[in-house]
């Protein structure tokens, strides 16, 4: 996803100026992407010549800032992004993934050596979003509470894989012996 | 913070000669007051046994294991049984409540079974369970009680009167995934709350997230451990791995 795509969604609820856009953006997506407003003028400045948004002043009134709305192609590439499903084809380049991948090509203890530093670090980055989720507000709003879940997934995810090379490992050790 | 466990170069055998297997190869951790510990690693490393021997259900074979800075290994039989009622409660991933016994009385057990009032029992009784988030229907059977209530009602009973470690052995594993939170909060609330150290032993990392520290075991060695500190991990070499 790009900034391109956040603007789209934003303006098909209804049309904006710049700076209404840049602060819902960082609004919906929990505050973890903060945008400068130049950052969203050069977009939507892209998006206009492109025919997928239009500019305006509002009515009766010279001093105000321009609103953005989105055009029906705009509401046309928006859909298509909507129904564009990621894919990982071929695999990711992942770091920690290619960083143990390597260290197998070194010797199994070598790559146990590198799987039980990573783990730790892992657990210990768990252990730090779940010290911020209990310190967050009784309510959060939903983006960040979503946003908290996606990175406590994605680090879940990464000690299981490591798990599961470690006892593949092990397998393999069983094996030879 | 006084230790409330300490092992000290601990190992521990089962069978010999060619059958022996040794389950820990020399393991020390010291668990602080009001600490939460978890304790990982694959099957078979040894994450059981040190909940054996912290509870003093098995003895070392070599190395020392204190609890409240007494050691075990000269206990008998009788002070190892004072040590479970008074000092150490355990919980377990099977929910080992008497079916017989009412909420409040499998929580009152270990209270009376030290010789305690009837009285004073179920006052402690009540204020473990209120702890636990259950104050009502506690006059009930525990088939009464859906599995995260039965593991609420078990930790209940471990953790009351005055004790000061709680020892957790995969306490979640029969649980669904809402109980399973529920439990794992209500463990880590009770440092805070009581002063209890707990050490939990569990492979599922969200659950070892709550844990002031995590130490994990291989092949019966504590292979490394994550600080207590909060927020050391800004900046750590594989933050950047998790995407």
């Amino acid at each position: 996803m790009s900034v391109r795509e956040g603007l789209l969604a934003l303006l098909s609820e209804r049309p904006r100026n710049g700076h209404q856009l840049k602060t819902e953006f960082e609004s919906a997506t929990g505050l973890v992407w903060p945008l400068n407003v130049g950052q969203v003028y050069t977009t939507l400045e892209r998006l206009e010549r492109d025919g997928l948004v239009t500019r305006s002043n509002p009515a009766d009134d010279a001093g105000a800032q321009k609103q953005y709305a989105l055009t029906p192609a705009g509401r046309e590439e928006l859909a298509a992004w909507w129904s564009l499903v990621p894919a990982d084809d071929p695999p990711p380049r992942d770091e920690l993934m290619l960083k143990v991948l390597f260290a197998i090509g070194q010797g199994s203890e070598h790559a146990l050596t590198v799987i039980t530093s990573h783990r730790t670090a892992l657990s210990s980055l768990l252990q730090q979003r779940r010290r911020e989720q209990r310190g967050m507000q009784p309510d959060p709003d939903l983006a960040t509470q979503m946003v908290h879940d996606a990175l406590v997934v994605r680090a879940e995810a990464d000690l299981r894989w490591l798990d599961l090379c470690e006892a593949r490992l092990a397998g393999r050790k069983g094996n030879t012996t | 913070m006084s230790p409330i466990l300490e092992f000290d170069d601990v190992v521990k055998s089962f069978g010999r000669g060619l059958t022996e297997v040794r389950a820990l190869r020399g393991v020390t951790l010291h668990v602080a007051d009001s600490e939460f510990v978890a304790v990982m690693g694959p099957s078979g490393c040894g994450k059981s046994t040190m909940l054996h021997l912290a509870g003093a259900l098995e003895s070392p074979s070599a190395g020392s294991v204190r609890v409240g800075g007494r050691e075990l290994a000269g206990l008998g039989a009788a002070a190892r049984s004072q040590l479970r009622r008074n000092d150490v409660g355990y919980v377990f991933q099977r929910l080992n409540l008497i079916p017989s016994l009412s909420a409040i009385e499998n929580v009152m057990l270990p209270l009376e079974l030290a010789g305690g009032s009837h009285r004073n029992a179920r006052a402690l009784a009540i204020e473990a369970l209120e702890q636990v988030g259950l104050d009502q229907r506690l006059d009930r059977y525990p088939d009464d009680f859906s599995g995260g209530q039965q593991q609420r009602i078990a930790i209940a009973r471990a953790i009351v009167g005055d004790r000061r470690l709680l020892l957790a052995d995969e306490p979640t594993g029969s649980l669904d995934t809402a109980s399973a939170d529920e439990v794992i909060e209500i463990l880590a609330a009770l440092p805070q709350d009581r002063g209890t150290a707990v050490v939990l032993v569990t492979h599922e990392p969200r659950f070892a997230s709550w844990a002031d520290r995590v130490v994990f075991l291989r092949d019966g060695r504590v292979v490394d451990e994550t600080t207590s500190t909060a927020g050391s991990t800004v900046g750590s070499p594989v933050a950047g791995a998790n995407r």
